[in-house]
């Protein structure tokens, strides 16, 4: 079979994966719903659930696209499509790529057209990533044991244990903007981006409180999101010039 | 609903879980091996050494922190879907902690399970698919996507998404949120070279939130 970076066949290969991820996702999803409703949950609330991720999901999946973009020059089309879909992450998949590219001294702006140097740069991609995938069935029992346990022995520092998580991990990507404020005003735009999308989830929290608009909570994410980048398209040229 | 009940739902979803992410993993290590195997090309194993000795100390150690970070969060379909699919930072956890705030519930309860689970299955059926008409229609949005003026947009997500997720959840929990976030803010002002390994340093955020976190509960402050 003649190589390309673009052949029918690693097209074939990415549409059986991809077609594998969307049967998972499709069972998961249709289970939890079930269970859901077999709770007691309103199913109106749960369709909403599902409305309003897949409002919030749309800008960041262009994101990502942008990654397979990106990639496409290097590699093709069909792999970074695999790599995007399963495990991978965009600030995973690139630095994976260059890793691989600069082991074989080659460019990531050229087209690969050996299938040897192609390969090689699959292995680094996928074997880079694989603990993220078998990892959580081994860790599974021993992570929701820990957790029944804080939880059993007091629930209410269960409650506060489990808020720690997620204010730890929040920290983390709210103080990262931070990181480039020194290197001139060009550092603060991502500082200001995080501002305005908070100052947006804001109103829109006062707007739900105090005019009672609940039907906006399906939509408050998404909205200081895009307005967050909407604000970031409008400053950038303004600060950098 | 009864405690054996809701024990079973969880327990088969672990077994489902384990089935998938399992056939998963298999599935991911075949890719490289059938297009060695249709091309005849094996790559030279020093080279692919070589370039995993680039990304494997810092990605695997993410990968380790992840899964242990994000499980508790995300519940068991969660986890186990959300790390087939990929993207946990930047769409999962967020749409599963939005989802669950949204309807005021519990991560560790099952209805939380639930509704983290429909949250991350309905953000990877859309990430999927849009990433694939992305891919059938590249010619026409490759262009739009790398044109300049939007590239501000795509460097700018995780600040955009962080910030209204942020205000949502320091808001209701004020205290707690000090500690942690005058430690992350502190950190990258002083080191701003970890801003590329954000990924390690959740732990550590996480530790800092929870020994502030058993200190005032202790103390009775929160």
């Amino acid at each position: 079979m003649e190589f390309s970076v673009n052949s029918p066949f690693l097209y074939a290969v990415a549409a059986i994966v991809i077609i594998f991820v969307l049967a998972q996702s499709v069972f998961f999803l249709v289970r939890a719903y079930r269970r859901g409703k077999e709770l007691g949950m309103d199913a109106k609330k749960l369709r909403k659930v599902v409305f309003s991720t897949s409002i919030f999901t749309i800008a960041p999946a262009i994101s990502i696209l942008l990654g397979v973009v990106s990639l496409s020059k290097f590699l093709g089309i069909p792999f970074p499509w695999i790599r995007m879909s399963v495990i991978g992450a965009l600030t995973y998949e690139v630095p994976a790529a260059k890793s691989a590219a600069d082991a074989l001294g080659i460019a990531l702006e050229n087209t690969i057209t050996d299938p040897k140097v192609f390969t090689t740069v699959a292995w680094v991609m996928t074997l880079g990533i694989i603990p993220s995938i078998i990892l959580p069935p081994i860790l599974m029992k021993k992570i929701k044991g820990g957790m029944l346990k804080i939880k059993n022995k007091d629930q209410k520092w269960g409650d506060i244990f489990m808020t720690s998580l997620f204010l730890g991990m929040i920290s983390a990507f709210l103080g990262v903007v931070f990181a480039d404020l020194r290197g001139g005003i060009a550092g603060f735009i991502p500082l200001f981006v995080l501002l305005v999308s908070a100052a947006l989830m804001g109103v829109c929290g006062l707007l739900i409180k105090k005019l009672g608009w609940k039907w906006l909570e399906t939509y408050a994410i998404s909205i200081s999101m895009v307005g967050a980048l909407a604000f970031a398209v409008f400053i950038t040229p303004v600060i950098v010039g | 609903m009864n405690k054996k009940t809701s024990g079973n739902y969880i327990e088969k979803t672990d077994v489902y879980g384990k089935i998938w992410i399992w056939t998963a993993a298999v599935i991911i290590m075949l890719v490289p091996v059938v297009i060695c195997l249709a091309y005849n090309a094996w790559p030279v194993a020093t080279n692919v050494l070589k370039g995993l000795l680039g990304v494997a100390p810092l990605f695997w150690t993410v990968g380790v922190i992840e899964v242990i970070t994000y499980t508790p969060m995300l519940g068991v379909g969660g986890t186990y879907l959300g790390f087939v699919t990929g993207n946990i930072t930047s769409i999962k956890a967020p749409a599963a902690l939005t989802a669950m705030e949204n309807l005021g519930v519990k991560a560790d309860s099952e209805e939380g399970e639930v509704v983290s689970t429909i949250a991350i299955a309905t953000s990877s059926i859309v990430t999927t698919l849009i990433i694939a008409i992305g891919v059938a229609l590249l010619t026409v949005i490759a262009p739009v996507l790398n044109h300049p003026a939007l590239a501000p947009a795509f460097e700018n997500i995780l600040p955009a998404l962080f910030g209204g997720l942020g205000v949502v959840y320091i808001s209701k929990n004020p205290k707690l949120s000090i500690a942690p976030l005058v430690f992350m803010i502190a950190i990258f002002l002083i080191f701003p070279s970890l801003a590329s390994a954000v990924g390690v340093l959740v732990p550590v955020g996480i530790i800092i939130s929870l020994v502030a976190g058993r200190i005032m509960y202790k103390k009775g402050w929160i």
